[in-house]
């Protein structure tokens, strides 16, 4: 099911303004790979990309290709809807469906695209629930607002919904920036666990976490403000953290500057 | 000059500015209430004297000029007929045109174009949409006057605060909710029906009884395009109607105490239904929210 994505020379603008300039990389599959770099050089920018989000800003537009296998996401007669159920996303602050009860949410994607029946539902939020490590703390509640849950179960809850419709991609903009680091722990564990299945990228601005969940890691920065962002060096998570060829990505790590 | 270091107590003159803005705002909210209450007594003392069985399930046919007795049946009627067909009319065009100018707009030309000519429509005096549908529909299309007519010209009035209250409330929906949508892979239309409209669910009913409210009470409309008759009509779509507001100025100006306290009983009847109405929209918002469940 996990596929490989592949970019090249991909350049994303907000109307005039050239977020990123010239990234190509490749994201492997049944892995995770972690985006890093100092705020505001275009991580998130790039990440939103990878599923034609970045387009729904009004003057958002992208130049440059993506790949998915042997599909061009870009190409004339493509989708963004099915890119987007092919690729999910899990946002850096949670954003349950506040009208929608615990399981509504889970089930929003498969319940918003089609027609499926309560049993094949229930055996869906009950896995997805599962496979987020929340189905023991919501179980006896699942009809009652996902909004009610606390800043972690929520977004393990938006974990829960994205995986539901079963994407080949998972994309994840900062997942704990908001969370306590038991909460942090719990979804490093479950990216663990899902990269069996899903392709994961990941962004974070916490190096640790760069370094005890993911397989490759990006290093992103920006030569000046108001200058596009571009990828510095890409390569095996250990090689980037105890070796990295530039000699910013070293500086960045160590905490010299970002 | 000595500079003040050191938590202190609250200073003298900050104690006095913060009783006297006090003191402003409650005799602020008193002055503001002051007709309000004054309104609801007078109307609440007048209309008991008349607002009986009798006067709820009768209507004014073959009551003389001086007679006691009498009812407003075929005004409530009229009213409630009248006004659901305006909502009919009025919120459908009215909820779309805010979710394109809020959804698919974009500040575009043809958005800012939407968006001038209904703060135009805010300003057009109820009269001006009365003549307006009886030069059009009754003059021109040669349709006979009729309940219908009033709520096209209703409508039009209730149009601009429908687009208004929801744009609002639309614009109130956090993008972060469109997004996660989007995310999951739904088109853009379903994440609109399914999760921005049911998120803004309640401030829409809000907006839509005040403009209901807005209406109800609107005399000049009626005069013009639905006539008055003293008998029951219950087909809003022919002949003459009676409406509330319309009953109220047609009690008050004859001149005998009976038909003024009908009047006063034809006020309170119509506070009333807006009030009702009220009632129901907050159940149904109520109902709807995800606070019940929780
Ligand atoms: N909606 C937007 N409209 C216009 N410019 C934007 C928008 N979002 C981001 N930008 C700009 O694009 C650049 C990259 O932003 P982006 O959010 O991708 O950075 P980031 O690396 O994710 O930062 P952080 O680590 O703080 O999340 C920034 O200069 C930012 O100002
Ligand atoms: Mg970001």
């Amino acid at each position: 099911m996990a596929k490989q994505i592949e970019v090249s020379d991909l350049d994303a603008y907000y109307g005039s303004h050239k977020a990123i300039e010239g990234i190509s990389m490749t994201i492997e599959p049944r892995s995770v790979t972690a985006f890093i770099g100092p705020s505001g050089c275009g991580k998130s920018t790039f990440l939103r990309t990878l599923n034609r989000m970045h387009e729904v800003i009004p003057g958002a537009r992208v130049e440059g290709k993506v790949r998915l296998e042997d599909q061009d996401l870009y190409g004339p007669s493509v989708d963004p809807v099915s890119v987007r159920r092919t690729i999910g996303m899990v946002f850096q602050r949670p954003n349950p469906f506040p009208t929608m009860s615990i399981f509504d949410n889970v089930a929003a994607g498969l319940k918003l695209n089609g027609r499926f029946s309560k049993s094949q539902l229930e055996g869906v939020v009950e896995e997805s629930l599962k496979g987020a490590n929340l189905w023991n703390e919501v179980k006896t509640r699942l009809n009652k607002p996902g909004a009610g849950l606390s800043g972690g179960q929520q977004q393990r809850l938006c974990i829960a919904r994205a995986i539901a419709v079963r994407p080949q991609v998972l994309l994840m903009d900062e997942p704990c920036s908001a969370l306590d680091p038991i909460s942090t722990l719990a979804i490093e564990d479950l990216i663990s666990e899902l990269k069996q299945e899903f392709t994961i990228v990941i962004v974070t601005h916490n190096m640790q976490q760069a370094a005890r969940v993911s397989e490759k890691t990006a290093f992103f920065n920006l030569a000046a403000q108001g200058q596009p962002g571009k990828l510095i060096e890409m390569d095996e998570t250990s090689k980037i953290f105890t070796n990295p060829t530039q000699k910013a990505t070293e500086d960045y790590i160590t905490g010299r500057f970002g | 000059m000595t500079v003040v270091t050191g938590i202190q107590p609250i200073s003298a003159g900050r104690r006095v500015k913060d009783r006297a803005v006090q003191a402003l705002v409650y005799l602020a909210f008193a002055i503001a209430v002051v007709p309000l209450v004054s309104v609801l007594w007078l109307v609440i003392r007048n209309g008991l004297k008349r607002f009986d069985i009798e006067f709820l399930t009768h209507s004014m046919r073959n009551i003389g000029a001086r007679d006691a007795g009498g009812g407003a049946y075929h005004a409530i009627i009229g009213t409630l007929e009248q006004v659901l067909l305006a909502s009919l009319i009025a919120v459908p065009i009215g909820l779309l045109t805010a979710i394109y100018l809020v959804e698919y707009g974009n500040g575009g030309r043809l958005s800012r174009i939407v968006s001038f000519f209904v703060d135009v429509m805010t300003g057009v005096p109820s009269v001006v949409s009365g003549l307006f549908i009886l030069a059009f529909w009754i003059l021109a299309l040669g349709m006979p006057f009729s309940g219908f007519a009033g709520a096209l010209a209703l409508s039009i009035l209730m149009m601009p605060t429908v687009v208004r209250s929801a744009e609002e409330m639309l614009r109130l929906v956090p993008n972060e909710l469109r997004e996660a949508s989007y995310a999951l892979g739904v088109p853009k239309w379903r994440s609109i029906v399914k999760v921005v409209l049911p998120t803004a669910f309640t401030g829409i009913v809000t907006g839509v009884m005040l403009a209901v409210a807005r209406v109800a009470g609107e005399t000049a409309p009626l005069l013009l395009v639905v006539f008055s008759t003293d008998s029951i009509n219950n087909d809003p779509f022919n002949g003459p109607q009676m409406g509330l507001p319309l009953y109220v100025f047609d009690q008050a100006s004859r001149p005998n105490d009976t038909a003024i306290d009908r009047a006063w009983a034809g006020a309170l009847t119509l506070i009333l239904i807006i009030m009702l109405l009220n009632l129901v929209a907050r159940l149904i918002s109520w109902w709807r929210s995800p606070a019940k469940r929780g």
